[in-house]
């Protein structure tokens, strides 16, 4: 219930703190999903506040498809050595082995393989009982109805049909062998309080987020940038310098930017109060169709 | 910086300052489909302008594709999430909705009204400050409506906002509104609500949800929004006594050992004193440690660590409280149940029960009366099955602290988890602990267990036996008592059978009755351990649940499980009772392995094949096994 003295930051802080503390107390080996994207920074924030004094307990896994932006690796790197994070990297070998790549294979394949495939190999490989993920309920509609705790059998599967009922702050974290949960903490926060929040704990964030002048090329009515010589222009395409900035982070070639001025924090919320384009739109992979987010929860995708 | 972004920054400063005074407001929106809930909140996103335009332009393609408002915007469908629920056109869970405005952020439990989905509704109404209860102005206050609020009362909401639907649709009638507002006081007399705030309007239109309504110019109250934005809330939570269940203890190193936990109710300060009421243990608050410096004060909510000025047994599971006013610590209360699966209560089943931090074993010893969510009335039952809620007695297998819900709902709430499936199977709200769960002690004796099987030269154990009627389990059981004996060692054979001539005749063998019967033996059989004896317990005890019972009543090492694995096939050719024969023609009912599951133990400690070993070698294995780990 809520509590009128705290603020709704402090409060959800409080929550997915408390989540945080939940999985960590209950489960054998957790782990925590890093993206580099904002949804991750501001949940390895709460994860450092949630045990201070000690380190955060638990390893970060980054499931690398190698199509990242080159600044979010740097950032990554920085991040790991500056907090003294254990981070693990898992790159899906068959995909590589393959030679997969959102140009070569479309983008479905692509992230199925290097994605999906791969944060599955990697559960079992490390035999993590628990992930963390950034998830919010406000992102996409299936997200709405998925528990904090949202189990997963041992393929992985997603189940929306038969999940666990979730009340008050009781959380059921049992599982056998072979299965997990993914835990969500962040389930409860919008885009807003995201960018609030980033700005009043004053949290670092992938400098692609500011409006900077980058080589972009138009596809499909997305503004696509140009990050390394693996993307094969079109005839008569040529790369525009444009000021442009992201509202997502994931695979530069299937990540769309918006035109913005917006270089500072202030700037970027000023435009989120007046935006009219929802965040998920800059990503490629939900165009397909209604309800296309759902069926990739289902087989294991985030 | 330029000039601008500081005019951006002092604005976003200004603004983010305001966004401080905001706090959260949760509530359940409560109705079916008909009375035009997902219409209802659908407009509400709309209108605080919480909808993106590429969210926009996927909802007029689906309005057109699937809608029920001929083409025109179907707010509904920006609620159902799930795809096979869009086909279906209901929504049949749990799902929710953010949206803000200048003065509050809200999360909206969307939740179904259909029968059916019970659970559904106490899981959003749980964590739920108030709630909206939505009334179809034609139809006026239903059956729906009564159960709706029975349980959102249930939950401990006590603000309620009526919200009479439709109203364009019976032309803004003042008197329509008027019958259905004294409908419906009356009816919520018996409910333990505080404040009910009728509000005329329509979703559909707009009418009364943000500002004032045109139509209805003799409706002088506040819009469902602007009550939404004022409605006072959260306050109870900090003038309860100090309570925080500890979460997980933050050892960095040997100098720090601290408490962390959410406060669940009432303020703690440096220097208070506090208690960890099971054990009676107390100290008092050195450090209030967070990772942004430490705390001199912090209060409901906040998410903190407690250091102590003594060393105190404390660990997850434990309850930090205020000294004067301490929660009760019980093994027995009473409490309101609310069954959450498919599979039915079996009273007497061990569940797992997880209260705050702390997760013990429970059963329902008794189940008082079942509760008709429609009528409100009590009826007698011996099961719960799904969405239906009763009043038992619990029984757990150890004290724990624990306050009654509606004085504290963070201490007084639980759930139940199925020990094989992890299903979560209910939820609970403590009413009161049960007296003589405090006044029956266990009588210590002088001569214990040890002493007495020393003086037989032995270890005391259980062999439970199980398997398929017909399996041989009570041959082989009969030839190991023959051999301990011949070895002098002091042994008791319990058999099915034999059992249910005296001690359960009273039982028959439905799930229930079955449960029972195991747990009587199990109890039983624990009796005779400590009396020292080598007991040998012969049932087809057909759930893994009630074995696994049996074995928490023993010391570790104690029980060993006999798995007489013989093939349904040869159990039934040998068919020395001609059971399976009658049950093959339907004249007995709920036989195991015929009509009546068996679950296969998975890890038993000894197993026989039954299908080619002969009950001699099945015994001397046995024997040779009790050799082994030095029971004989």
């Amino acid at each position: 219930m809520s509590t009128s003295r705290l603020t709704h930051l402090r409060q959800l802080e409080a929550e997915s703190i408390h989540i945080f503390r939940e999985v960590v107390a209950e489960f054998e080996r957790p782990v925590m999903l890093y993206s580099i994207g904002k949804d991750s920074a501001v949940l390895l924030h709460l994860a450092r506040k949630a045990f201070h004094p000690s380190p955060i307990p638990f390893p970060l896994l980054h499931v690398d498809t190698t199509w990242k932006f080159r600044e979010m690796i740097h950032f990554r790197d920085t991040i790991v050595k500056d907090y003294e994070l254990e981070l693990l990297v898992h790159i899906n070998p068959d995909g590589v082995k393959q030679g997969v790549g959102p140009f070569s294979h479309g983008s479905a394949l692509h992230t199925d393989i290097m994605k999906t495939e791969a944060l599955k190999q990697a559960l079992d490989h490390y035999k993590f009982d628990a992930a963390f993920g950034g998830a919010r309920r406000d992102e996409e509609a299936s997200r709405a109805k998925e528990r904090v705790f949202s189990f997963r059998n041992e393929a992985h599967h997603w189940d929306p049909k038969n999940q666990r009922p979730e009340l008050w702050n009781l959380y059921n974290g049992r599982v056998r062998k072979g299965e997990s949960i993914r835990a969500f903490p962040l389930s409860n926060w919008t885009e807003l309080d995201i960018w609030q929040y980033i700005y009043m704990e004053d949290i670092p964030i992938v400098p692609l987020y500011f409006a900077a002048e980058r080589p972009v090329v138009e596809r499909e009515g997305m503004l696509i940038m140009v990050d390394d010589d693996r993307m094969p222009l079109n005839e008569g395409e040529t790369p525009m310098m444009k000021s442009v900035r992201f509202r997502t982070l994931g695979c530069y070639p299937l990540t769309g930017a918006i035109e913005s001025t917006a270089a500072t924090l202030p700037e970027i919320i000023q435009e989120m109060l007046v935006a009219r384009t929802s965040e998920r739109q800059g990503r490629l992979i939900d165009k397909d169709q209604a309800g296309s987010m759902e069926k990739k929860k289902q087989e294991g995708y985030f | 910086m330029d000039q601008r972004t500081d005019t951006v920054t002092a604005e976003i400063d200004a603004y983010l300052k305001t966004q401080e005074q905001k706090n959260l407001l949760r509530f359940i929106t409560c109705g079916s489909v008909d009375d035009g809930k997902s219409t209802f909140i659908g407009r509400l996103l709309w209108d605080s302008k919480l909808l993106f335009e590429d969210q926009l332009a996927a909802l007029t393609a689906e309005s057109k594709r699937v809608g029920t408002q001929n083409g025109e915007i179907d707010y509904a469908l920006l609620l159902d999430g799930l795809q096979a629920e869009r086909e279906q056109g209901i929504t049949i869970d749990v799902a929710y909705r953010f949206f803000a405005t200048d003065k509050r952020k809200f999360i909206v439990a969307d939740t179904p009204g259909h029968e059916q989905y019970t659970r559904n509704m106490v899981t959003g109404a749980s964590t739920a400050d108030l709630a909206v209860i939505l009334i179809d102005a034609r139809k006026g206050v239903l059956i729906q409506t009564m159960r709706h609020s029975y349980l959102v009362s249930l939950l401990g909401i006590k603000k309620v906002v009526l919200a009479v639907n439709k109203m364009d649709l019976v032309n803004y009638s003042e008197e329509v509104f008027e019958k259905i507002c004294s409908d419906y006081t009356k009816f919520a007399e018996q409910l333990d609500f505080e404040e009910i705030i009728p509000i005329p309007v329509s979703a559909l239109k707009g009418d009364n949800m943000i500002g004032a309504s045109e139509a209805m110019p003799w409706y002088s109250g506040p819009s469902v929004l602007a009550h939404l934005e004022s409605v006072e809330i959260g306050a109870e939570d900090l003038s309860r006594p100090f309570r925080m269940p500890v979460q997980w203890v933050n050892r960095p190193n040997l100098d720090f050992r601290g408490f962390s936990g959410t406060i669940a109710s009432g303020t703690i300060r440096v220097g208070d004193v506090i208690v960890e009421p099971a054990s009676g243990q107390s100290s008092k608050v050195a450090r209030i440690v967070t990772f942004d410096g430490d705390l001199e004060e912090a209060i409901a909510g906040q998410a903190v660590t407690l250091t102590l000025e003594d060393e105190i047994d404390v660990s997850r599971g434990d309850i930090l409280c205020a000294t004067k006013d301490r929660p009760t610590t019980a093994d027995q209360f009473e409490a309101k149940i609310v069954w959450m699966t498919s599979d039915p209560m079996l009273p007497s089943r061990t569940y797992l029960l997880k209260l705050g931090t702390g997760t013990t074993a429970a059963r329902i010893s008794s189940l008082k009366y079942t509760v008709n969510v429609n009528t409100m009335e009590q009826m007698a039952s011996n099961t719960l099955k799904l969405n239906e809620i009763g009043v038992c007695n619990l029984s757990l297998d150890k004290s724990i602290s624990f306050d009654p819900y509606t004085d504290s709902p963070a201490t007084g709430s639980f759930i139940l988890i199925d020990r094989f499936t992890n299903a979560t199977v209910a939820a609970g709200m403590i009413d009161f602990a049960l007296r003589r769960a405090e006044n029956i002690h266990w009588q210590s004796v002088d001569i214990h267990k040890e002493a007495r099987a020393q003086q037989k030269g032995q270890k005391a154990s259980v062999l439970w036996f199980t398997g398929l009627s017909g399996s041989g389990k009570s041959t082989i059981a009969n030839l190991v008592e023959k051999k301990l004996h011949a070895l002098n060692k002091h042994t008791y054979l319990l058999d099915g059978d034999n059992v249910r001539h005296g001690l359960n005749k009273d039982l028959g063998f439905t799930d229930a009755d079955r449960v029972e019967n195991i747990r009587r033996v199990g109890e039983t059989s624990k009796l005779m351990v400590d009396a020292g004896l080598i007991t040998l317990v012969s049932f087809i005890s057909p759930f893994r649940s009630e074995r696994q019972m049996a074995r928490g009543l023993l010391e570790d090492g104690e029980f060993l499980e006999v798995f007489v694995d013989t093939p349904l096939e040869i159990c039934e050719a040998r068919d020395i009772k001609g059971l399976y024969k009658k049950a093959r023609a339907g004249e007995i009912k709920n036989f195991t392995g015929i009509s009546s599951d068996y679950e296969r133990p998975e890890n038993a400690e000894i197993v026989i094949d039954g299908s080619r070993q002969s009950p001699e070698d099945s015994a001397d294995q046995i024997v040779a096994t009790l050799k082994e780990r030095g029971f004989i």
